[in-house]
């Protein structure tokens, strides 16, 4: 797996996901494509030459030369303020990618497929519900989506859409406040969820974690207690600036 | 020529020479691992090394905390471009435990608990560059920084060093590990960005 150099990218598109995250649509002549789960680097350059990278989750997926990010805002970050408040379409920077070959889902792998979320943790997970639901494997994945509270989460739209009849398996878990008469309990993800809305161990599912580092530090180590065999599950966690 | 964002900039950091080109300060310590953290207690963990020709050695660890124990000072740097400065362990050098076995080979892989690999030359463990640290910043390291003992190899990006080792498997020839196998750099230098392939 070879990674290119640094490609121009154009915003086209920014789109408010939540009271702070922000989905960006970059054309990106000449990308390559890339599998759901991916990430890139994006490399900002201001214009007396300072420059700064940080890496982030596609939610594309696929041979599109368009790629998708969601970003949410770290208040004291560099980078991820300016790609929140600042950037416009029509506004340039550059992708690095696309990055990573182990958190990646591609249709015809491995199933059922257990999809575990914390807030911007959605995005990979965006892009392997995407690739699934397209390829006719829904009904083989479930996510669990862990937020604060209904408006922090991105893509909610399009995934109740997903999750419709037939569709992928989608569990809500809300740590802070939930929907008027939300019939289930508010506080973050414990045992006898990951019993209850996450394919059983003895089905073998392959799970994926992503999100803060405390969220799948806690996720990983409750399903291992669980039973889930420790080389199926698969993290990815975020934190610092 | 690179692209101009327009208006990025206003939010700069403090540069600072100790920083490889492309990374950041950070205050925290980000954890970035593949799987669920190994939990492995101190009186079942072993470190061994095994040579090109077979022979092995290894330690319990009341046998490792019998061997001459180093401070190290070091900044450290994680390919995802976080570094953290001026950080303290303390560990047995690489040094100390390559000096039991006779070996030609110039390379090793590193395995943990859990099953991760790296790879990392010989000459990069060799000469005071690198410790099995099992201390952090005064305390015992805590497994999701790959306690009880990893890898430290601070002259190359994080993930040569391997949390939850385990021991070495010397090798004549090169081999890729974990990330290496997903993308990662076979030598992974910070200075020169050696992060992908």
């Amino acid at each position: 797996m070879t990674v290119g150099g640094w490609r121009p990218g154009r915003v086209v598109e920014a789109i408010s996901a939540t009271r702070s995250a922000r989905i960006l649509r970059l054309e990106v002549p000449g990308w390559p494509g890339n599998d759901a789960g991916q990430h890139v680097d994006i490399r900002l350059t201001a214009e007396d030459g300072y420059q700064a990278v940080r890496s982030y989750s596609l939610g594309s997926y696929g041979a599109s030369e368009t790629v998708e990010l969601a970003v949410d805002e770290i208040p004291d970050g560099e980078v991820s303020p300016y790609l929140v408040e600042d950037v416009l379409p029509g506004d340039e920077l550059e992708v690095k990618g696309p990055l990573g070959g182990y958190f990646v889902w591609r249709p015809g792998g491995e199933a059922p497929v257990q999809l575990i979320a914390g807030g911007s943790g959605i995005v990979p997970m965006m892009a392997m519900v995407r690739a699934a639901t397209d390829a006719g494997a829904a009904a083989a994945v479930r996510l669990l989506y862990s937020v604060r509270t209904p408006e922090d989460a991105i893509y909610r739209d399009e995934l109740e859409l997903r999750a419709g009849d037939g569709g992928v398996g989608l569990t809500w878990r809300y740590t802070r406040a939930a929907p008027d008469g939300w019939p289930d309990v508010v506080g973050r993800v414990d045992d006898e969820l990951l019993r209850t809305a996450v394919w059983a161990p003895d089905r073998q599912p392959i799970v994926y974690v992503c999100g803060p580092t405390g969220f799948v530090e806690h996720v990983a180590d409750a399903l291992v207690g669980l039973g889930h065999a420790s080389a199926r599950i698969r993290t990815e966690r975020f934190g610092g600036a | 020529m690179a692209v101009v964002s327009r208006g990025f900039g206003a939010r700069r950091r403090e540069s600072d020479p100790r920083l490889p080109p492309g990374q950041y300060l950070t205050e925290d310590f980000p954890v970035l691992s593949a799987g669920p953290t190994p939990r492995i207690e101190q009186d079942e963990w072993r470190f061994g090394i095994r040579t090109e020709g077979g022979d092995a050695v290894s330690w319990t660890w009341d046998e490792f905390m019998a061997l001459p124990i180093e401070d190290v000072h070091t900044d450290i740097h994680c390919v995802t471009r976080w570094s953290k400065l001026g950080t303290s362990w303390r560990g047995v050098s690489l040094d100390t435990l390559l000096d039991t076995v006779d070996t030609d080979a110039e390379y090793a892989m590193a395995h943990s608990y859990g099953g991760y690999t790296t790879n990392v030359p010989l000459e990069d463990l060799l000469g005071g560059k690198a410790w099995v640290a099992f201390e952090f910043e005064g305390e015992p390291l805590d497994p999701e920084h790959g306690g009880p003992a990893r890898l430290l190899v601070p002259h190359l990006y994080f993930w040569k060093s391997a949390k939850w080792v385990r021991g070495l498997t010397l090798m004549a020839d090169d081999e890729p590990g974990f990330w290496e196998q997903n993308g990662y750099n076979m030598h992974g230098d910070p200075w020169t960005e050696e992060r992908y392939w």
